[in-house]
């Protein structure tokens, strides 16, 4: 059974007063990638980092599979934090770590910090991060720094640190937007194939709409801090980009 | 061929124009001239040239209490040489005792400080608790190593621990500033990336902080083992124990070849640390 995540009249204001996001409810609750679209600060990173509380919401709540993460006290929030994965768009990957360590770092949320520490992981976890590192073609790598790989690679770390997480949603903040357009086009079937494996929902953050188009089953279109279009990816049409991103010389 | 010589620029400001360019100073335009002081730096470095006048025409200095000095400076000179290493006995203790300092003050520095540099950085620890550790750690730094070390002679009396205590305090005061500025300069977003797979603070500590910091870390305290030789040889003139104290002894007894001799193994040692300095630069370079 798919993991159901359900954003329940979502809102957020850095300032008060000024919203970034209004009201949002959205349901996630089958397999596929939804991709959200949208212009420059309207709202869809702040909406990612809600979902996993990098960014604490300040009106409504999210539902995942049943729990309410808006209420959990800290350790509660942790646990609910390793069962979701997330990939960002500079990597972020800890630089002057090792591939491997990288990799492990997915597993940090049942892992004692002596272990941790020690580098005493357990074995399963080890040859779990061995299987991955196969999944995304980095066994060669293993024990190269972080910062020494390009950033294809880098961001297949980035995704073999969140699949690590055995992860029951995978979340990615722009995931694509350093990359060049066929390591793009990779980065965004492996994730597909990622959340198809393991059958859980994946939500992206998008720039580039054509490839939203080809790799996303859904498409949620965000306009200042609306959803203005949810739907499937093959009906987005014209019109609906327009009233996304208003404006209609770049569709020429 | 002379189109193309640059333009010479002296230091103040004025400009050798090619041959064929002349022009009269007055048409140039004021940003030509780009290294003009201004009017209030003026006044300034006359102000400076006045304030030193004035000090040096208040100090009782003439020709001849500067020659009647040159002549001390020679005497002074003079019996230094031939170095001496006896008593051998009194040397060598002095220098244990300063290395004893140096070494034990760091790493009781290092214990404290780790902490102490986690707890006031702004990026991981609220407010409250970076105010408190930030007043800690400039307190240690208010007074100079010496007159802590007066403080601690007077506390538990003379000799080596009364130096070991003055230099954790200095210690803790360097080493806990520079910890917590360098954790503040660590990436957030590595620390957020840790953070959203669940992991607990001291993982975060573990995979996201300490990676970032720890060969800086090293370098610090490298350092700080180096200054902590150093002023180890000062926490003894009053008694703290250590080469300071025997140097001191020698002065006052007038055996300066002995003063000499201690000279040049005092600095035989801070070469070594040196060179410690530069070997673990090398194997934690990167």
């Amino acid at each position: 059974m798919s993991t159901r995540l359900e954003l329940r009249g979502l809102g957020k204001s850095y300032v008060p007063g000024k919203p970034v996001l209004h009201q949002i409810d959205l349901c996630f609750d089958t397999p596929t990638l939804t991709a959200i679209i949208g212009p420059s600060g309207t709202g869809k990173s702040t909406l990612i980092r809600c979902i996993n509380r990098l960014v604490e919401p300040s009106q409504g709540d999210i539902w995942l599979d049943g729990v309410s993460l808006g209420q959990l006290n800290a350790e509660g929030l942790r646990q609910a934090r390793a069962r979701i994965g997330m990939v960002f768009q500079e990597y972020n990957l800890v630089e002057r770590l090792s591939v491997m360590e990288n990799l492990l770092t997915g597993v940090l949320g049942h892992t004692p910090a002596w272990r941790a520490w020690l580098r005493r992981f357990a074995p399963e976890d080890i040859d779990r991060a061995w299987q991955t590192l196969g999944l995304v073609g980095l066994q060669d790598f293993v024990n190269a720094r972080a910062d020494s790989l390009s950033g294809g690679q880098r961001q297949r770390v980035g995704i073999a640190r969140a699949v690590m997480q055995s992860p029951a949603l995978m979340l990615a903040d722009e995931p694509t937007s350093s990359l060049d357009p066929k390591t793009s086009a990779d980065i965004m079937d492996l994730l597909k194939q990622v959340g198809q494996q393991r059958s859980i929902p994946v939500i992206v953050n998008m720039h580039d709409v054509a490839l939203a188009k080809r790799c996303a089953d859904r498409i949620i279109g965000m306009h200042q801090g609306h959803v203005v279009y949810d739907g499937p990816a093959h009906l987005l049409s014209d019109a609906d980009l327009n009233t996304i991103y208003g404006g209609r010389s770049w569709l020429d | 061929m002379q189109t193309s010589t640059p333009f010479m620029v002296d230091v103040l400001g004025s400009i050798d124009l090619p041959p064929q360019h002349t022009m009269s100073e007055a048409s140039l335009p004021n940003h030509v001239q780009p290294f003009r002081m201004g009017r209030a730096q003026q006044w300034g470095v006359w102000l400076i040239l006045l304030i030193l006048l004035w000090s040096l025409s208040r100090v009782d200095l003439s020709w001849a209490r500067f020659v009647l000095g040159l002549e001390g400076a020679g005497k002074f000179v003079e019996r230094m040489f031939p170095p001496v290493f006896d008593p051998r006995a009194e040397l060598v203790k002095g220098l244990w005792e300063t290395l004893q300092i140096a070494v034990l003050a760091s790493a009781a520095g290092v214990v404290l400080s780790l902490p102490m540099g986690l707890l006031a950085a702004r990026n991981l620890m609220p407010a409250s608790v970076t105010w408190v550790a930030r007043f800690i750690i400039t307190l240690c730094r208010t007074f100079h190593p010496v007159i802590v070390a007066i403080v601690f002679v007077k506390a538990v009396g003379f000799g080596v621990l009364a130096g070991i205590l003055a230099l954790t305090v200095a210690s803790v005061g360097f080493l806990g500033k520079l910890f917590a500025e360098a954790i503040e300069e660590v990436s957030m977003k590595q620390v957020e990336a840790v953070r959203a797979t669940g992991a607990s603070f001291a993982n975060v500590l573990g995979f996201a902080i300490i990676p970032q910091v720890l060969f800086r870390f090293i370098g610090f305290i490298a350092y700080e083992v180096d200054s902590n030789l150093r002023n180890s040889t000062m926490v003894g003139i009053v008694g703290a124990g250590g080469m300071g104290g025997t140097l001191f002894a020698a002065f006052q007894r007038f055996d300066y070849d002995f003063v000499l001799g201690m000279v040049l193994c005092i600095m035989a040692l801070i070469v070594l640390g040196e060179a410690l300095q530069l070997l673990v630069k090398k194997v934690f370079g990167q």
